[in-house]
């Protein structure tokens, strides 16, 4: 049981769980300096997604890229507080909250275990926001601007509450089984990851994949995007923690080493397959490590960090070389590496968590115990299931409504100019 | 008046706009090309996908000179765009009718 939970618990059932108990009760100024701090990290997350990846698709859909990730903070950021912050995080029963909290109603700066609740219902909307702008890669350069907006709408409140409901609320059925999601392994990668795979098999290739060259517009933007997502990702894990001090400390520098070796670890697989090691590939493996140690960042050791941040760079790497032999167009991959890095973070947290960094947590494979493991797995596949065959019933209604695919034509010229009159480069 | 249209690698351009000069060129155009010859193309890797890019990156230098000046021309061409390796490009000579400065209505030899 992490930190993030306990202080919801507190809230919810006015009882004081023992290892928390020198913390509740009163606001922390520290602690809500990290956490305000912390929130505005992740909020930088989405324009740097936005940023790697736009780089990535061609010139004349950079705009419409980036608009599928920017769009979401405004979006996303009304949806939270009207609805979805009740829907994830009040009580409810074991599957989805309920509307006590809709409109955030009842939600005042009352301590939340140390912080603001308030500071809390911020620092939790951040989340929701870049969640599904993630999926957007996977049907980037052909989707409908309005069926984009209806997507990120629907998905939110069908996918993403539920999800987070089930693993950080204290009355969620994976919480209550001790599954381990520190900083949103399952809720956030796995559950945006294979709603990408499902939705890009359901939009269909893009025109000319894979037979004309779809370049990257400039990469340049990616790395500076990937730049800022490391950079964001020290509030997503390091504020998982809830708290300023000794977890937040773990979660930080956990996060550091498996960025590092998870870029190290793209690059040489890529040098020994191809050649040669690609700027692309660097940027790719970041982001890749900052996934894989999301759900262990507070559970973990700084070597096992080392270790999960190693094995993503590997397996994401391989899972994206595979990809053409399966047909579909996961144009920017979000698959392989939200997908594929956050089920091997969520099962490598059932290996390497350890009491010993923190007591909150649980002792994983390495220390003897197999049942974390297989509550981890639980975990995965339940989130899998669900996200992917609700996000084809969401498409499937929203392709009836008014369809999601721009047409052949539209795609020809580019999202930018028929989806929103605009063209990024005047060069 | 002949017409010099010459493909060259795009490093090489400071190079040839020094030997055309020093050959007696006055005045010279450089355009950014994209193209196949017998080099064809190149490959790029991004996220493990091999793409053959098919149209090579060259410079087009056009050059308009005296019908005297194009055996110097083309020998300066030769000796500065040659790095012996494929794709070092082609050069074409034309005649040219006539040239008309704009400013002051000049023709023929006295525009160039």
């Amino acid at each position: 049981m992490n930190r993030r939970l306990m202080a919801f618990l507190t809230l919810l059932l006015g009882i004081v769980p023992p290892a928390f108990a020198e913390g509740s009760g009163s606001i922390d100024s520290g602690d809500t300096a990290w956490m305000l701090t912390s929130t505005a990290l992740v909020l930088f997350m989405t324009p740097g997604l936005a940023l790697f990846y736009g780089g990535m698709v061609r010139s004349k859909n950079v705009l419409g890229t980036i608009m599928h990730s920017v769009f979401a903070m405004g979006l996303v950021g009304i949806h939270w507080v009207v609805i979805g912050y009740s829907l994830s995080f009040s009580k409810g029963n074991s599957f989805i909250g309920g509307f006590s909290h809709a409109f955030l109603n009842g939600v005042g700066v009352e301590p939340m275990g140390s912080i603001p609740h308030l500071a809390f219902v911020a620092f939790q909307g951040m989340f929701a926001i870049i969640t599904p702008a993630l999926i957007t890669g996977a049907f980037a350069e052909r989707m409908k601007f309005r069926a984009y907006v209806a997507f990120v709408l629907l998905w939110t409140t069908v996918v993403y509450a539920p999800v987070c409901h089930w693993v950080w609320a204290s009355d969620g059925w994976l919480f209550k089984l001790g599954a381990l999601d520190f900083a949103g392994g399952t809720v956030v990668h796995m559950s945006s990851g294979f709603s990408a795979l499902v939705a890009a098999i359901y939009i269909g290739r893009r025109v000319g994949y894979p037979k004309d060259q779809i370049l990257p517009n400039s990469l340049i933007w990616t790395v500076l995007g990937a730049g800022m997502l490391w950079f964001g990702w020290f509030g997503f894990n390091g504020g998982s923690a809830l708290a300023s001090g000794a977890l937040a400390t773990l979660a930080f520098v956990t996060t550091q080493i498996a960025a590092a070796a998870a870029a190290m670890a793209w690059a040489f697989a890529e040098r020994i397959r191809t050649g040669k090691v690609t700027v692309l590939g660097v940027a790719s493996g970041m982001v890749a490590g900052l996934v894989a140690v999301t759900p262990a960042s507070g559970f973990v050791g700084p070597m096992a960090a080392l270790a999960i941040g190693l094995a993503a760079g590997v397996i994401c790497y391989w899972a994206i070389c595979l990809k053409p032999r399966f047909g579909y167009d996961d144009s920017l991959d979000v698959f392989g590496v939200h997908g594929v890095g956050g089920t091997l973070g969520a099962l490598l947290t059932g290996v390497f968590a350890s009491t010993y960094w923190n007591a909150n947590g649980k002792d994983g494979l390495l220390l003897g115990n197999f049942d974390p493991l297989l509550v981890q797995a639980l975990s995965v596949v339940a989130t899998a299931a669900y996200a992917a065959a609700a996000t084809w019933i969401i498409l499937k209604l929203i392709d009836i409504a008014g369809g999601v695919r721009i047409s052949q034509a539209e795609e020809r010229e580019g999202l930018d100019l028929t989806q929103h009159g605009e063209t990024a480069y005047h060069l | 008046m002949k017409k010099v249209e010459a493909f060259i690698r795009p490093h090489l351009v400071e190079d040839v706009r020094a030997a055309l000069t020093d050959a007696g060129v006055k005045g010279l155009s450089v355009l950014e090309a994209r193209g196949f010859g017998h080099q064809r193309g190149h490959t790029e890797f991004y996220r493990g996908a091999e793409y053959q890019v098919l149209f090579v990156n060259k410079v087009k230098i056009e050059a308009v000179v005296l019908d005297d000046q194009i055996d110097a021309v083309v020998s300066a061409l030769l000796r500065v765009a040659r790095t012996g390796k494929v794709g070092d490009g082609k050069i074409f000579v034309s005649t040219v009718d006539d040239a008309i400065r704009i400013r002051t209505g000049e023709s023929g030899n006295a525009a160039l």
